[in-house]
């Protein structure tokens, strides 16, 4: 096993970064493009992918609320400002406007030996 | 110049059994018999299959357990899966086996007992990694995304979707193979629990048992048979993404590029259809089908389906069964697109029976409105 992340295949890569609380997207060096979830490859078909640190900032695609008795939780669709889409969760409110600024944290695995994950906070308007 | 494979096959055959409740009956025994009143809907034998095509929820090789367990021997097979739409898929990959000869009687069939088994959507859908972290339940954490989306960019409403809810019951009320059947208003829907903002369990498609099988011969054989030919006129797929987060435009489907192929290959335009079928799991997804596949403009389809437009009575005869919604739906209800479209076409649909059924256009769905295959049934008189 290595210590570097880069080493890894695309998906243990991105866990292993964000293990050492980075939040990391693929990048191709020739077409520029960036790639999410990670892959092997871009759509393009280029595999010159590098490891770039994430600006974290992005809008909310879209949005639910998972009603459940045991509690609920919103499942959001954000746009990260680099152009590629993830799934992930709106921390703090039940659920906020599709639009909505977010900016992203790196959330503790709730039990030892997890994954982190990434969660986004609401950008406060100025 | 018409397409090679329009009309040179024809489904001879078409056999239900366990619709909604089936106690005591396991997956597989609900498909046999279902295969037992398909042959016995054609007067044909089980040692008359040389080609299955099969899915289910529940069996991972399908092909090759329905073999075993009806005691086939099979020239072709396929178990080709892509969820609810993998019947329309196998109805093109039937056509293709028939008509360039390498069988000559194919079953098509399914079947689930998820309702008595356990309650549940059976699935053997397997979580994404990338999406697994934020726990969405599936498959409705998808559907309400892109439902979520269409409103914010369309202003549909929850009242639009309510409207497909009722439409949809509307059916199912005049069908007595039907599951959920009564009154329901647009406030029955609207107050039903909260299950994935916006939809609530009104919004959501039915759990039931359910089988279906049909037996497709080439149509120089299909006037043999003691029912009427229901023709294979056309059938295309598009298939963009997996997991939601891969879909390039929560309100646009695949189904926007398999429609056009589909209607293309059966030489039909909107005028000629008289039945459309759209897999209907969730409210949201018979709006964006009836936009993709062209009824109306992208962005118009809760507008579109408002004041009984879709119900009985109404400009177009959607989902005449009652649909998933409120008639059938075992997991993977791409089968029962196929089973009414041949009730109506046969004029078997009973008190349900559109005027004209000579031609009618379906389209299931698999996934997470990932796969989308158009297909496209007819009469006699639509060749």
């Amino acid at each position: 096993m290595t210590d570097d992340p880069a080493m890894l295949g695309p998906q243990q890569a991105y866990e292993a970064w964000l293990g050492q609380g980075r939040f990391m997207l693929q990048k191709s060096r020739s077409s520029g493009e960036y790639v999410f979830y990670p892959k092997v490859m871009a759509p393009s078909g280029a595999i010159d992918l590098e490891w770039v640190e994430a600006a974290g900032t992005g809008t909310v695609y879209s949005i639910t609320v998972n009603r459940r008795r045991e509690g609920s939780y919103n499942v959001a669709l954000v746009d990260l400002d680099e152009g590629v889409r993830m799934m992930a969760t709106v921390a703090g409110p039940e659920t906020v406007p599709i639009g909505t600024r977010v900016r992203a944290r790196i959330e503790a695995a709730p039990g030892d030996g997890g994954i982190p994950r990434i969660v986004f906070d609401p950008i406060e308007e100025a | 110049m018409a397409h090679s494979l329009r009309g040179k096959t024809a489904i001879v055959g078409m056999g239900t059994a366990g619709m909604g409740e089936a106690p005591g009956f396991s997956a597989m025994e609900l498909l046999g018999l279902s295969v037992h009143a398909a042959l016995d809907d054609c007067g044909l034998k089980l040692g008359d299959i040389d080609a299955v095509f099969a899915a289910t929820s529940s069996h991972a090789f399908a092909s090759m357990s329905v073999v075993e367990y009806l005691g086939l021997k099979p020239k072709f097979f396929d178990s080709t899966n892509v969820g609810g739409s993998s019947f329309e898929m196998h109805l093109l990959q039937a056509t293709l086996a028939l008509e360039a000869g390498l069988c000559d009687t194919a079953l098509i069939c399914y079947g689930s007992n998820q309702r008595t088994a356990g309650g549940r959507l059976v699935s053997m859908s397997e979580p994404q990694w990338h999406e697994t972290p934020y726990h969405p339940r599936h498959p409705i954490t998808a559907y309400a995304l892109a439902t979520a989306r269409h409103m914010h960019q369309y202003g549909t409403t929850r009242e639009d979707l309510a409207d497909v809810a009722v439409a949809a019951r509307g059916w199912a009320n005049l069908n007595p193979e039907a599951f959920a059947r009564g009154p329901l208003t647009r406030e029955d829907v609207l107050g039903r629990r909260m299950v994935s903002d916006p939809l609530t369990a009104g919004d959501c498609c039915l759990v039931t048992d359910g089988a279906a099988a049909c037996i497709l011969t080439r149509a120089d054989r299909a006037k043999n048979f003691p029912k009427a030919p229901v023709y294979f006129l056309g059938a295309a797929g598009a298939n963009w993404h997996r997991s939601i987060q891969a879909m390039p435009d929560l309100t646009v489907t695949a189904a926007s590029d398999s429609g056009p192929r589909a209607f293309e290959m059966a030489g039909i335009t909107h005028s000629d259809i008289d039945l459309v079928m759209l897999y209907d799991a969730f409210t949201i997804n018979t709006i964006l089908f009836l936009e993709d596949l062209g009824f109306c403009p992208k962005g118009e389809g809760g507008r579109f389906v408002r004041d009984g437009r879709i119900a009985p009575g109404g400009e177009l005869a959607v989902n005449t069964n009652g649909g998933g919604l409120s008639c059938v739906h075992p997991g993977m209800y791409g089968m029962f697109l196929i089973a009414e479209s041949v009730a109506q076409i046969r004029r078997e649909a009973g008190e349900r029976q559109l005027d004209r059924a000579d031609i009618a256009l379906l389209n299931g769905n698999g996934g997470t409105l990932s796969s989308q295959v158009t297909a496209v049934l007819g009469s006699e008189a639509a060749l």
